[in-house]
């Protein structure tokens, strides 16, 4: 099934299989996330990227992209909602991104930034956890892991291997390594594996690549994280060419006619942003 | 002409960065003398904070000295600005978290290398250790964030000025950083 | 799998993950991700008597805390913790479901109700001589069923097969549609309508398709399946069967709270019965090609299993982590197939609609809410018990009933239900209104609002899965939160934050565990909001821990307690 979804007074066209997140990056129309990843399966957990579809509240990674959504992400309340959710984040491990070297590149600081969070609101957690740098090649910092799963979906369905798993409930999970000691060093992981890779945080790292890339030259030093995740999606497509707003599209007849509450809220939304200077 | 508006500074658990960095304003530093006066503050060596519109404080909170400045800046300031990473969350004074304060003190004045005369200091006179550092707004109201580890001149430039209008300081995307 | 370790070795050792790890071709993160997740399973050792003390808040109002400190310093054992000669360990747990015979607890996993002091010191004594559970007095883990008033459902008569031999009679689709027009809706929360359940799950086309019984019973104050499979597991067996008449399935479970281990070996025996005579097995009821069973399986300590998609997970062996919806599990349930999970009454109520077809039971209760619903009261009443009542009955008529009087008071649904005051005793039980799994707890005029609703926003950090941020972290942030205001540190700004939290929680969240979390205290806020007003401090702000606190341990090694070395909690 493909067709046409409206997010945030944008007309977004997706394919079939498509969830709205992807669809919507595809169309450079950026959704915050972090526990998602093009190309991997929905999870659903950091709950970023929390929407409203048709009045609804769902996950834009998770919810498939269906002809004639209505999908609201900007809004005021929902915003808010995610710079609150990224709070929640960093207090409950420890991030001190001065001396992270992730910092510069790491997604879930970007996404603070996108958002403009300027402090972490909420009282400290001060988790006691621990670091793994028994591997010679990556290093563990269980105090940067906000679980989003991607190691572990990384190491099971991209490497074939399962070295990562989440364990524990509620405030208790941690990250664990599949191996006799529960050491990296023991654990079947390479450092050319994806799930070396893919954490969107500091928590996983590979050794010696700390501050290769000079400050000024990291990935989000100039280019904020929308349009750093649709950048490739959004060449792939005509998007770039501009985006059509829903009424625009209705016109065009591209949405349905029928659904009143579409054009109502078409009306009352600002001119759609333009994608090359995000903000 | 109208008064000047009143700012007092102070670093508790800093490194006196983002005082420095406040200084890299350079001479746009001028054009503020002309509408502000500073209170106490490192620049002026005034003791105690005196009525002032606005404090800006650099450093996390890792003593009980620590914890008077920030009441006395709070009893005094009608605006309260967290400045750095510090203030904010701790910042790297608060790696010590990741460690007991009894080991802490038994390092550094006992069993650490280099150590003579191994005792732990009493000294009636010097405030005490916090068990953990904390950052100002667990320990009072603070209004206002100034994210960066130092804030660039920039963004005090940016947030002085917001203050000094009466307007709520916003940073543009190139300004926010944490490191 | 890992219940049968742990019975043996009291935890799962090291070398048994390796073993599991190897023989079932699963990493040994899934098995260490199991075992942690779960309450009753340990990684750790626990005492020969490993002992679980119920910590609702109704076993707390029968002085719990009291009791579990006598017995605490009895066995020479910290709460939390494994006595050194590894005979005895000692927890506190969620509900265990026995709220109208509280205090109540657990050794071994067998449920020990009426605990008082006399009791506790036969106890302590019976377990320094290390006497066998079988040895002990049974009325230590005499479970009643105190049914104080039966109604519609509970007074029928009802003979073994009579449900299903009218399905048969009737028709499938006929029943059906008797389901249907009976307006049943599911009593386990949620209240879905129980016929487009089973329709939509008759018409999938994947198979096999199964049908599970949720006896997870996990809300704090509800005690009603315990009682109906305890009393009535025939009639919830056979309600399990029509349905898998109608869906198409061949296999049922029942998912079993670990709480209700004393029930485990009476099911096997009523199911054993059941097959022998031909209302379970192959060709049912002398019907060719209807077969079905139902297998038992414990769970092991988690609120969330009782979150239908949860449970499946847990079923499968894996932590009960709610799954990603849409699918919904009536599409892809256990083992990714089409699967109906209904609560216990629900399979209860089926039975005797199809009994007495639809009609009869709309004809009871509200137009939204039709038949009865039982009620698992207690708390502070001369009549703690079961109770079945129409839908639509007011809360005040209930009360009277059980012997209320003096009531500040009730929490109905439990934690994640609604508070009333006693200015709105005129409500009614039913979805349009104050919607019930069962849960009814009654306060009088001396009990504390906010002990109870720190108990249970205590119980949602306990139980939050930690799969999504919102509820993992954002739970624990309402306990803290929660306490700064009841401590006395709360000033205006934390009771903004306070309700923006609960807001924050309640609509982000991944589940339904998320999502009411905050009701507790939202509930009380819109009932009592002078209470909280009443706590506030006038400061501007005040720190949310224990300020002079932090100092401790540098007085203690600086060897000092002059006045310098102490901090006010607030400014003076
Ligand atoms: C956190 C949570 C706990 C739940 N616990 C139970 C339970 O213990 N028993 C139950 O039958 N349903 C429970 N439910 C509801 C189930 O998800 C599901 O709706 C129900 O079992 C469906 O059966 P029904 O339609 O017969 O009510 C729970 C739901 C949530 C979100
Ligand atoms: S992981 Fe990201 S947010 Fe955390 S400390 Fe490192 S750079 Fe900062
Ligand atoms: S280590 Fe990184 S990738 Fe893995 S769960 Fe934690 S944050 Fe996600
Ligand atoms: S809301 Fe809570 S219980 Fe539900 S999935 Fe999220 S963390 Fe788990
Ligand atoms: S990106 Fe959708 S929940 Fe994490
Ligand atoms: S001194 Fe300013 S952030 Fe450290």
């Amino acid at each position: 099934m493909s067709g046409t979804l409206c997010i945030d007074g944008i007309a977004v066209p997706f394919s079939d299989g498509q969830t709205i997140i992807e669809a919507a990056r595809s169309a450079g129309v950026y959704i915050p996330y972090l526990c998602h990843r093009p190309g991997y399966a929905p999870y659903g957990s950091c709950k970023l990227c929390t929407v409203k579809v048709n009045g609804r509240t769902n996950t834009a990674c998770t919810l498939p992209a269906a002809d004639g959504q209505t999908v609201i992400s900007n809004s005021p309340d929902l915003q808010h909602d995610r710079q609150r959710i990224t709070q929640m984040l960093f207090v409950e491990g420890n991030h001190f991104c001065p001396s992270c070297e992730k910092s510069g590149n790491c997604q879930l600081q970007a996404v603070a930034y996108h958002q403009n969070m300027l402090d972490n609101h909420y009282p400290h957690f001060y988790a006691q956890r621990e670091l793994d740098a028994s591997h010679p090649d990556i290093l563990i910092d269980h105090d940067r892991c906000i679980f989003c799963n991607l190691c572990v979906r990384a190491s099971k369905e991209k490497d074939g291997k399962e070295v990562f798993g989440i364990a524990g409930r509620g405030i208790h999970k941690r990250l664990i390594v599949n191996s006799p000691s529960g050491k990296l060093k023991d654990s079947d992981i390479s450092v050319d594996d994806e799930a070396a890779h893919v954490c969107p945080t500091g928590a996983i790292l590979v050794k010696r690549s700390a501050y290769l890339a000079p400050i000024g030259e990291r990935i989000y030093d100039h280019h904020p994280i929308s349009e750093v995740a649709c950048e490739k999606a959004v060449l792939d497509t005509q998007a770039a060419k501009g985006h059509a707003s829903c009424d625009q599209a209705q016109l065009a007849g591209q949405v349905p006619q029928n659904s009143g509450s579409d054009s109502h809220y078409a009306a009352s939304m600002p001119p759609a942003p333009d994608i090359k200077h995000g903000r | 002409m109208a008064a000047k508006i009143k700012i007092a500074t102070t670093s508790l658990a800093g490194c006196f960065g983002c005082h420095m960095s406040f200084l890299d304003i350079d001479e746009r530093l001028l054009s503020l003398a002309e509408v502000v006066e500073f209170d106490r503050s490192p620049l002026t060596d005034i003791e105690h904070c005196g009525p002032c519109d606005i404090g800006l404080i650099e450093g996390g909170v890792c003593n009980s000295e620590n914890v008077h400045v920030l009441r006395e800046f709070r009893n005094n300031c009608k605006i309260l600005v967290a400045v750095g990473a510090c203030a904010i969350n701790g910042g790297l004074p608060a790696l010590r978290n990741f460690f007991k304060l009894e080991d802490c003190l038994l390092e550094a004045y006992q069993d650490g290398i280099g150590v003579d005369n191994p005792q732990i200091p009493n000294d009636p006179e010097l405030p005490l250790l916090l068990d953990k550092v904390r950052p100002i707004h667990e320990i009072v109201k603070i209004d206002y964030f100034m994210p960066g580890c130092p804030p660039s001149a920039d963004v005090f430039w940016n947030y002085l000025n917001a203050l000094i209008e009466g307007r709520d300081p916003t940073l543009p995307y190139e300004l926010v950083h944490y490191d | 799998m890992l219940r049968a370790v742990q019975a043996q070795y009291l935890h799962i050792p090291q070398a048994a993950i390796e073993q599991l790890a190897a023989a079932l071709h699963i990493p040994r993160t899934q098995i260490i991700a199991v075992a942690e997740f779960y309450s009753f399973l340990h990684l750790t050792p626990q005492g020969r008597y490993d002992i679980h003390i119920s910590d609702s808040i109704t076993d707390r109002m029968l002085g719990k805390e009291k009791l579990l400190n006598y017995l605490s310093e009895k066995l020479n054992v910290k709460v939390g913790q494994v006595r050194a000669d590894g005979l005895v360990s000692l927890n506190n747990t969620s509900c265990t479901g026995m709220c109208d015979q509280g205090p109540a607890g657990l050794v071994n996993g067998y449920a020990l109700t009426h605990l008082d002091y006399a009791r506790i010191d036969v106890i302590a004594k019976l377990i320094e001589q290390q006497a066998p559970l079988t040895d002990w007095p049974a009325e230590f883990f005499a479970v009643d069923e105190p049914i104080r008033k039966p109604g519609l459902l509970l007074n029928q008569p009802f003979n073994n097969g009579a449900a299903i031999a009218a399905t048969f009679a009737r028709g499938l689709a006929e029943t059906l549609a008797e389901v249907d027009c009976s307006n049943l809706r599911g009593r386990g929360g949620a209240g879905f309508k129980t016929a487009l359940k089973w329709r939509t799950c008759s018409v999938q086309a994947a198979t096999p398709h199964y049908v599970i019984c949720n006896a997870d019973e996990g809300e704090p104050g509800t005690f009603k399946d315990r009682m109906l499979l305890d009393l009535y597991a025939d009639q919830v067996f056979e309600g399990m069967t029509l349905c898998a008449a109608i869906i198409g399935s061949d296999q049922g479970l029942l998912y079993l709270r670990a709480e209700y281990l004393f029930l485990y070996e009476q099911l096997q025996r009523v199911l054993q019965r059941r097959r022998d005579s031909g209302l379970l097995g192959r060709n049912i009821h002398g019907r060719p090609g209807f077969d079905f069973d139902i297998e038992i399986r414990m769970g092991a300590g988690a609120y969330i299993c009782g979150e239908a998609s949860a449970q499946i997970e847990s079923l499968e062996g894996k932590p009960g982590i709610p799954r990603v919806k849409p699918p919904n599990s009536v599409i892809c349930g256990y083992q990714r197939k089409p699967t109906v999970v209904d609560n216990v009454e629900t399979f209860f109520a089926a039975t005797h609609i199809a009994i007495q077809g639809g009609q009869w039971f709309a004809e009871v209760g509200t137009a939204q809410s039709t038949g009865s619903k039982l009620l698992s009261i207690s708390g502070d009443c001369a009549r703690p018990g079961i109770y079945e009542y129409p839908f639509g009955t007011p809360i005040e008529d209930i009360l009277r009933d059980c012997g209320a009087d003096d009531v500040m008071g009730v929490q109905v649904g439990g934690p994640s239900g609604t508070f009333i005051s006693n200015r709105e005793l005129q409500r009614r039980v039913a979805f349009e209104d104050l919607s019930t799994a069962g849960s009814f707890m009654v306060f009088n005029s001396s009990r504390n609002i906010f002990d109870i609703v720190q108990n249970f926003t205590d119980f949602f950090a306990h139980e939050s899965c930690g799969f999504c941020t919102p509820c993992r972290v954002g739970t624990t942030l309402l306990k803290n939160q929660l306490r700064k205001i009841v401590e006395g540190n709360g000033a205006a700004v934390d009771l903004e934050e306070l309700s923006e939290l609960c807001l924050i929680v309640k609509n982000n969240s991944h589940c339904g565990l998320g999502d009411s979390a905050a009701n507790p205290i939202l509930s009380t806020l819109a009932s009592h909001p002078e209470l909280y007003l009443n706590q506030l401090k006038q400061s501007s702000f005040t720190p949310g821990f224990d300020l002079d606190a932090t100092l401790a341990v540098a007085r203690r090694m600086a060897e000092r307690d002059d006045d310098a070395a102490h901090l006010s909690q607030v400014e003076n």
